[in-house]
């Protein structure tokens, strides 16, 4: 593959994102006030997109053969568990990154 | 006044600082590693901008992915952060002309933590707030990944399992969020919801479905008692 496919490739990716990121904004900018529901919405949905973004890294997971679930299972046991100890994120990202990377390198 | 936000916000963003140098350095070693040079990694960290988008991107590069493949799976893959925007539009509402700036640079993890609002920040500062956290996790992002290119080029070592750094940063900030409230419904029904979709539309398709669900069921969703 070229070169030019590549920065074409990448300035397409950062296009859409930030589109996605403009849309919300561009849409409600015509109204003074939010509308009620979307209050309410702003309000609950970062509790339910940090749950749906948790499923979403886990989602490469194989849940068919025991090495494919333990290691990502075990270690996010092991980030939620220090985090509660502790409640220090810089201890439970680093602790359960090199958790997982040594069971997927050299356990499993 | 001012240096005053900037350091709040400094120590605001002290565990991105450490989720992204770690992560921006994973993608930064992977992006080198597929023999892509450091000038792609920081162009891509700087205008794209988005974590899991550009470990993603680096699977589309190297298979050669059409143009209309690549558009379609940013979509997928961001789609959340239409989510953002929603929940994002009254504090952002006048926040003056850096809000271009705030809107581009809402990512996962300064949404985190711009979304629940620092006590410590008068509300009349807020809008300098917001903007100096923005600022630092993204030049935390560029740093790590340029970092990553360079240096990972150098030091040979085995990082398979580095970017599971993502999904200990979400773990945290679910529990931190858990244990900060006693509603517990929303973050149950974002899980629920995820899980139920991933089984039933596949984890390729399962992330639009399960955003639209999520936001029918929080509109219907009543708040239980009134002490939080």
């Amino acid at each position: 593959m070229g070169d030019l496919y590549i920065w074409y490739a990448v300035a397409l990716i950062a296009l859409v994102t930030a589109l996605l990121r403009f849309l919300p904004f561009a849409i409600f900018r015509g109204s003074h006030k939010t509308p009620k529901l979307i209050e309410k919405l702003s309000k609950v949905l970062p509790y339910a997109i940090m749950g749906m973004l948790v499923v979403y890294c886990l989602k490469d997971v194989d849940v068919t053969r025991v090495s494919g679930f333990l290691p990502a299972l075990i270690s996010c046991l092991v980030v939620a568990g220090l985090h509660i100890w502790k409640r220090n994120t810089l201890i439970s990202i680093i602790c359960g990154t090199v958790f997982y990377m040594l069971l997927v390198q050299l356990v499993f | 006044m001012m240096k005053k936000i900037i350091n709040q916000a400094f120590i605001a963003t002290i565990p991105v600082l450490t989720g992204y140098l770690v992560l921006g350095f994973g993608f930064g070693i992977v992006l080198k590693s597929n023999g892509y040079s450091t000038l792609l990694a920081f162009i891509m960290s700087l205008t794209i901008y988005a974590g899991s988008m550009q470990y993603v991107a680096v699977g589309l590069l190297t298979g050669g992915a059409s143009l209309l493949t690549t558009a379609l799976t940013t979509v997928m893959v961001n789609a959340r952060h239409l989510f953002y925007g929603i929940s994002m539009l009254d504090k952002y509402k006048d926040v003056g002309k850096r809000k271009a700036y705030l809107i581009f640079a809402l990512t996962d993890e300064t949404y985190s933590l711009v979304c629940s609002d620092n006590p410590k920040v008068p509300s009349e500062q807020r809008k300098d707030y917001y903007f100096w956290v923005s600022l630092f996790n993204h030049m935390y992002w560029v740093l790590g990944t340029v970092l990553g290119a360079v240096v990972g080029a150098l030091v040979r070592f085995n990082t398979q399992g580095i970017d599971f750094a993502l999904t200990a940063l979400f773990v945290t900030v679910f529990i931190e969020q858990w244990l900060g409230t006693r509603k517990h419904t929303p973050a149950l029904i974002g899980v629920g919801v995820s899980v139920i979709c991933l089984l039933l539309f596949g984890r390729d398709k399962f992330l639009i479905p399960a955003m639209l669900v999520i936001s029918l069921l929080l509109c219907l969703y009543k708040e239980e008692g009134k002490n939080g």
